[in-house]
Formats: structure tokens, sequence, C-alpha cells
């Protein structure tokens, strides 16, 4: 029986706090003062939709042997490409093999996470793949001093699909699909536009989301009251807790929307709350799944003994406590591009990206693969053709050797106020790793203060170079310093 | 079996532009000032040199490329010119081939010169390397700059010397007091100014723990050297005849970055040194160079190669430094005409700029900051970063010693 294999999560670090916003912003619009309970989750300047959404996938496949999946699917609507597979810069950073492999993007549409799980089950009980990975992933950036600066908070989760092992088997599902518009993003636009606040609660998330649970019930036979927990988006906190009352569900079995500890992640919303309600869940346990965006997918999931032997992915809530606040609101305007600070005249050079020499070294820019010297066993990064162990020099002696997921070590470091950086000082250095192989590597997610030669590294792929002369995005991968164990 | 370069090429004459913020000036005109210099003292007519080599590193804001720019803007006799790049090393390479030329016997005469625009960009420090850093590197090199890049040496060393950040700031700020204080007595340099080392450590930070002190200046500038065989050097009269002892490079080859290396030393200087000391003669450096003209790009760059030039012993530089060893009254005079800390680094020119000063003080002419009776006088250029470099080292002596 097809199901979830595994899940994995990924909040970013940053967290502001609402009153921040509210300190800052209330003057120009007070309304916002009703929702500011709690923080939300904010990307770093160089994290995207995509690098979250490898951030997930890495999570999800924690354990799981990547080489075997037949697919991914990236469901978002804030892909940083309109044309160019998404999808397929996450299959790259997860070197997946190239051949046999069906990638596709979700999008359009903050359901298509649901969606795009359907199909991938879909797939997988007509036998057409094994394992497919669905990754759900938002980076909405909203306009100063508006409800949805409130609302939405930055995240990704995925779930690996397949038929071995699974910890939730798949118990149907059920969709309404209707051209209900509660808010839309035109092509090319930077930020949504939202109707009033009554549409989008009383007619759209308060009427959609139950109609379509109600169908799936009426479809399947099954009670409202047979599931353990019912999850559902919905940012409005009151629509949250009436569509309950409407179904009939017990307040303690509604999964919280996670409003006041990371804000909604859009996309990946649904996904996020469901590996949030699996790391508390039973055997036996019933999940229902309902996401909401120009209608709604119902999705229902029997959780089974594998849970209980389940490990691997940290999940939602270890990168819920993975935080830090990020006690300046001016800083995330940065971030976010919504306030023009100078970034220097060094920070004026666009490089054109090369296409044909990233094609060429995809999988050393994407899944930081190296070369491992099949003589002397020297790893190298980059990869090389003659070893550089002086008393080696082999030529061509090569195969793959994957550095993420290595343990590394700070050699050398510093914090550069001269290099053009978002968030300056730029802090970098050269990183040895366990078991062999050293290069040099931006770090991020810290602070120069508390980094030390000798501290240990974790790898993180991030968005390296935003060429907006030519609307490119390029990645690579960073070292966050892991505070604890330097010297 | 090699027999090296000592005492087979003589330097003939040499020239060195005014170095600063030369806003008027063009690198054609500051190639014109350190040539007009070198020829009147070499005693030559243009016309007898037979071939040059121009050290030129960031083209793209400077002369543009091949070695046309100074074939042109000197009118040179339709001869060979060369351009050379290699980095911090780009002087010395110049004047590597000219030297190399006349060992051969291919020419008799030979020109090396210098030149680079820096104060043309509209900001400080270098140019940024942009695509030019090659396609592959611009997609996942560190978003790294000149001061970023050596200050990450300075951590490297604290941490394998076990040495407080502090102690290692205070023997990083001598550096720069040291070399300000000798500036201030050269006419040719930008920076001629005396800091205190209270004004050392309170300055802003460039790139931790390097403030802005610690880092060498931005400038404009040119030198040049013309050289020939020591025989040609007498027959055309000279006496007191300058001749080159030894000249090494040594480049990274990816060790360092990725392989193995402690990060608080230059793998290339050291070997570099070892090398130019053997072909010079040298045995006890510490006894026997009288002084030198080291790549202070930076004031750790400084400090750490005091101990790849094997003058000071491992772990023991800010120890040295703090005693006065290299202070120009000290043992060792480091940096006598003020380093690249006050001419700052036009990166062409540099090397021969070094070379001048040593020429100048082997013939007595350095003025106010005359040395008494110097024998060897070395000079060293690291072109890149701590972690891969190029190396170049040059020993200038008395023909015959």
């Amino acid at each position: 029986m097809a199901g979830i294999v595994s899940y994995g999560g990924y909040i970013p670090r940053y967290r502001l706090n609402r009153m921040l916003i509210v300190q800052n912003m209330a003057w120009y619009f007070p309304v916002i003062m009703a929702v500011a309970q709690g923080e939300k989750a904010v990307a770093n300047w160089d994290e995207d939709a995509v690098s979250m959404a490898v951030a997930a996938a890495y999570d999800c496949m924690s354990g799981k042997d990547r080489k075997k999946l037949d697919g991914v699917y990236l469901a978002s609507t804030t892909l940083p490409f309109d044309d160019r597979l998404n999808a397929g810069v996450i299959a790259a950073a997860l070197n997946i093999p190239e051949a046999g492999a069906m990638n596709a993007d979700f999008a359009s549409c903050l359901k298509s996470c649901t969606t795009a799980a359907v199909s991938a089950l879909d797939a997988i009980n007509a036998e057409k793949a094994n394992n497919v990975l669905v990754v759900a992933s938002d980076q909405r950036r909203t306009k100063m001093a508006t409800m949805l600066e409130m609302f939405y908070g930055d995240g990704a989760a995925a779930l690996l699909f397949g038929k071995d092992n699974v910890i939730a088997e798949f118990k149907g599902s059920y969709s309404v699909s209707c051209d209900f518009v509660d808010h839309y993003r035109g092509s090319g636009k930077e930020f949504d536009y939202t109707w009033e606040e009554r549409w989008m609660r009383d007619e759209g998330y308060g009427k959609i989301i139950p109609q379509a649970i109600a169908g799936f019930l009426k479809k399947t036979g099954m009670a409202i009251t047979d599931f353990a927990k019912v999850i559902y988006p919905c940012y409005f906190t009151g629509t949250h807790r009436d569509i309950a009352k409407k179904l009939g569900i017990d307040p303690s079995r509604v999964q919280d929307n996670m409003h006041a500890i990371c804000g909604d992640t859009g996309t990946a919303h649904p996904f996020v709350m469901l590996a949030a309600a699996l790391e508390d869940a039973k055997p036996g346990d019933k999940l229902l799944v309902a996401s909401f965006g120009q209608g709604c997918d119902v999705l229902a999931f029997e959780v089974t003994d594998k849970i209980k032997s389940f490990k691997g992915p940290k999940g939602i809530k270890a990168s819920l406590a993975n935080k830090v606040d990020l006690n300046n609101y001016q800083k995330f305007t940065k971030f976010r591009d919504l306030i023009v600070a100078d970034l220097g005249i060094r920070g004026e050079a666009t490089i054109n990206t090369s296409l044909t020499t990233l094609w060429r070294h995809r999988k050393m820019i994407f899944g930081l693969v190296g070369g491992k010297c099949k003589k002397c066993g020297t790893p190298h990064f980059p990869p090389s053709i003659i070893c550089v162990n002086p008393d080696c020099g082999a030529v061509n002696e090569f195969e793959d050797y994957e550095f993420v997921g290595k343990q590394g070590k700070i050699l050398m470091f510093t914090g550069d106020m001269l290099a053009a950086s978002v968030d300056p000082p730029a802090v970098y250095g050269l990183v040895g790793f366990d078991g062999g192989g050293r290069t040099l590597l931006d770090f991020t997610d810290c602070d120069l203060n508390q980094v030390k030669v000798g501290m240990q590294v974790k790898l993180s792929f991030r968005k390296r170079c935003t060429d907006k002369t030519r609307g490119f995005t390029g990645y690579f991968w960073k070292a966050i310093p892991q505070i604890e164990g330097g010297k | 079996m090699a027999s090296g370069i000592r005492d087979k090429v003589a330097i003939l004459g040499m020239g060195c532009s005014k170095f600063g913020e030369r806003w008027n000036d063009g690198p054609e005109a500051l190639m014109v000032e350190a040539f007009q210099e070198c020829i009147a003292d070499a005693g030559i007519d243009k016309k007898q040199i037979q071939a040059a080599w121009l050290a030129t590193c960031f083209d793209e804001v400077g002369v543009g490329k091949s070695a046309l720019p100074a074939s042109m803007t000197l009118r040179l006799s339709n001869i060979a010119v060369t351009r050379v790049e290699n980095f911090c090393a780009s002087g010395t390479e110049a004047f590597r081939g000219a030297v190399y030329a006349v060992a051969s016997g291919a020419y008799d005469i030979a020109l090396a010169i210098g030149v680079e625009k820096l104060k043309d960009i509209g900001y400080g420090g270098l140019p940024e390397f942009g695509s030019t850093m090659g396609l592959l590197n611009s997609l996942w090199f560190a978003n790294m700059t000149a001061p970023g890049g050596f200050a990450m040496l300075a951590s490297g060393y604290a941490a394998k010397y076990g040495l407080d950040m502090q102690l290692v700031k205070k023997a990083m700020a001598h550096v720069s007091v040291k070399s300000h204080a000798n500036g201030v007595l050269n006419p040719k340099a930008h920076l001629r100014k005396a800091v205190t080392e209270e004004q050392v450590l309170a300055a802003p930070m460039i790139a931790y723990p390097l403030g802005l002190f610690d880092c060498c200046g931005v400038s404009d500038g040119s030198a040049c050297a013309i050289v020939t065989t020591p025989e040609i050097a007498k027959s055309l009269g000279k006496k007191n005849i300058i001749s080159v002892k030894a000249l090494q490079l040594s480049l990274s080859n990816g060790t360092e970055i990725a392989y193995d290396w402690d990060g608080a030393h230059f793998v290339t200087t050291s070997k570099a040194s070892t090398e130019a000391y053997k072909e010079a003669g040298i045995k006890d450096p510490r006894k026997e160079i009288s002084m030198m003209e080291v790549h202070d790009c930076f004031s750790i760059t400084e400090l750490v190669t005091m101990e790849d030039l094997h003058i000071s012993e491992r772990g023991k530089a800010p120890e040295d430094i703090l005693n006065g060893f290299y202070d120009r009254d000290g043992k060792v005079p480091c940096q006598v005409d003020g380093g690249l800390k006050c001419f700052g680094h036009p990166i062409g020119a540099s090397g021969l700029r070094m070379l001048y000063e040593m020429y100048l003080q082997l013939q007595g002419k350095a003025g106010d900051r005359q040395i008494k009776n110097p024998r060897f006088g070395l000079t060293h250029n690291l072109g890149g970063f701590p972690m891969m470099n190029v190396c170049s080292i040059a020993i200038v002596g008395n023909y015959g010693d």
C-alpha cells in the first residue's frame, strides 16, 4: 500500500517578532496590531523557495537512498524561474540520477502541494514510479505594514512517497476545484493582491474547506471522528477554529495553524503542519490533511507501526527550535529588498552565469560532489584531474564523492566589511572535512563574534547570486558554523 | 647542472615614479616618468634597449591588454616587448624576463617596466575581479576580497600558536607603525605620515582582525629597470655594479586550499626563500640579509613572511617585530622605503619599486633612509591569497660580493 515513507521540514532560523513590525509600522496601518501574536519565520537573505526546499528535501531523505528516487515534485508559488524546471535544481542538489527520473514543478496555487502529493501517489499506485519526493516551499514577499506581512512566514516541508516502509498509509483523497479568487499575484508582479478579508474568510476558507472535507467523508464513508488529527491551513485563527466547529472536530484534534510560531508558509503549509503532526503521531492514528487554493484537496493517511522505529529527519519541531530573533525590522526589509540601501560600488558587478560551464560542473555546483582518488583515497573539492596528494599524483583516477553530510571544521576565517554583502560582514573561511578534503566556503546563519577556529560546520544550499539584469538566480553551498564546540 | 643567476646580470639603471593618487596622470605618464629617470641613470640611448617586459595586472582598468601600451608609450624601437601578469609578482616577473634574457645571451640590454593605475575605478581597494576570476570560479568561490583573504591568515596563525588575537593585533600594529615611520622619510611614497600604535589599534575594522591601518595604501605608480651583463656595465663606465644574486618564483599547486596546510604560513615563500639563499650563497639569512622590502599588502602578511623567509623562527615573528628587529635601526630593517603600506600597491609596479629601494641603498643613495653598508637586499612579492598564491623573491648585492 502506498503512503508516506518519510517526512522532513525546514523552517529558516530567523524569527521576526510581530510586535517589532507593529512598533515600526503600526503608525502607518494600526490594524496589524490585531494579529501581532508571536513570531514568524523569516528566510535569510540568501534563501528562497528553492534553497529552503533543498533543506527540507535533505532532511526528508536522511537515512534514505536518494539514488532510488524516480522523481522530485516541487510545489511553490514563489519559484525563481518561470521557464526552467525548478524541481530540476533540487534534484541536482540531491545528486539523484538523471536518467529515468521525471521531475516536475507544481505551481501557481497554494494547494499545489497536495495536488503534487496525489499525483505522486497515483504514479506509485499505477506502478509507474516507486519513490517520489514531493517538496513544498514558499518565500512570499509582502509589502510593509500589511496584514500579509503579519500572516506570512517562510518555510518548506517534504514528503517521500513509496510502498516500502510506509509510516502513514494513503487512505484516499477528494478534491474540489473552483476558480475562487481570494488573492492573486499577476504574472511579473512582486506582491499578492487580496480582496477584502471577509470574502477570504467567510466565502473562502470558511466554506470551501468544510465543503471538500464533507465531500471526502461522503465519498469514503469515513467519519470526522475517525481522525486523530485534522490538518488544514487558515491564518485567520478565528476562522480556523470555526471550520472545526462546523465540521464537528474536537478542538484537541485540530492541528495548530502555527500562526504564533512561524506564520503561514503558503504552499508549504499543509505539508509543514502534516510533518508536525507526524512527529506526534502514534500507530493507528488517522490523519486528514486539506489544502486551500482555487478549491481544496483532502487526503487521508493512517499511521503504521513503522512510525515507532522511524528516525532520521529532524523535522519541523527541531527546525522551529533552531531559531534566532531577527531583532531589526530594517534588516528584514533589506533582506526582502523592500528598502534601497546602497550595496556599494563593489556590488555593481553582475556576472553573466556561463550556462555551458554550469552544465559541465552541475554535480560540483549543485550537488557539492567532489572526487575521491581511487589510488590514495584523498577526497577533493573541487573535483580534480590530477590528485593533489603530492605523494600520489594519479591522473584521471577519480570517483564521485559527496561532501554534503560530511562533518567539517573551520580552519581559518574572517568577517569582511569590504566585500559587497546584504548582511555585512561577509563571513567566510577555509573548511576541512573529516575524512579528508578542504575548501573555501562562504558562511551563513552565523554571528561573526561567535565564530572560532576549530568550530564544526554544517553545509547548506543557498542562493549565491541574483542577476537582476538577466533574471538568473545562482546557487551554491555555504557553511553554517555550529556555535557549540568551537575552541 | 644549472648554475643559477648569481652575478650574471647587472642593473644598469632604475627609475621610479612618485607613487600616490595621481588623479591627473594616466598610466602612460607614469611609465614615462619612471622610464626617463631609469634611462638617464643607465646612461644609454633608448635605441640600445633590445627587448622589454611590461608588467601590469588589472589591464581591464589600466593600460589594456598586450605589451603595446609600453612599446607605443615609450616609443621603443620596434623591439620584442612582452606583457607579463602573475598577480602581485607581476613586477618581479617583468624583471625576471629581462634578467633571464640577458643571462641567456639573447640580448645585451633589456628593460623591465611595471605600471598600474588603480585610482581610476571610483572606489578604495583593488578592482573587483568579477568574471575575470574565471567562469567556473565565479560560480562557487567565496565572496572574498584581498583584505579578507589575508585576514583569515591571522585567525589561522593565532590558533596554531595559541596566541591571543590581541597580541597578534599588537604585533601587526607595530608592523604598520614602523613602515609609516619609514615612509615619512621617502619623497616618493604616497603616505608620508607617522602613526601611533593606538591609532592603528583604534582604526575601523576592514576584515576581522585587520583594521584600516593593517591594510596597505592603494596608489598609482610605475617603476622600471634596465639590465645588462656586468661586463657591458663595466664597459659603459659603471662603478659599484649592483648585480642580481637570486631570482626565485614559487606557486601554489592546490595543496594548501585542497589538501593539507596549517593555515599559518606561506608554503611558497618558504620554498622560494630557501632556493634564493642557495642561489645567492647565503647561509644564515638572519645574519646576512642587510635589508628587505617584503610584500606587506597587509600587516599579517609581513608578520608571517618573516618566518617563511627563515629570519624569525616559527611562532616567533610577533616577538621579533615587537622587539624592533625589523625597524629601520633594527638588525634586519624591513620596508625601509615605507613598503606597500606607504607606497600603496600599483600591482605591476610594486616588485620593481622594491628593487629600486635596494638599488638606491646599495649605492648609498637612499638619503635620510640610508642604511650603513648594506650587502644583500631582499625583495619579496606574494600575489593571490594565502591558500593559493604566487611568490617571487629577488636578492641583489654588489657584483662579486
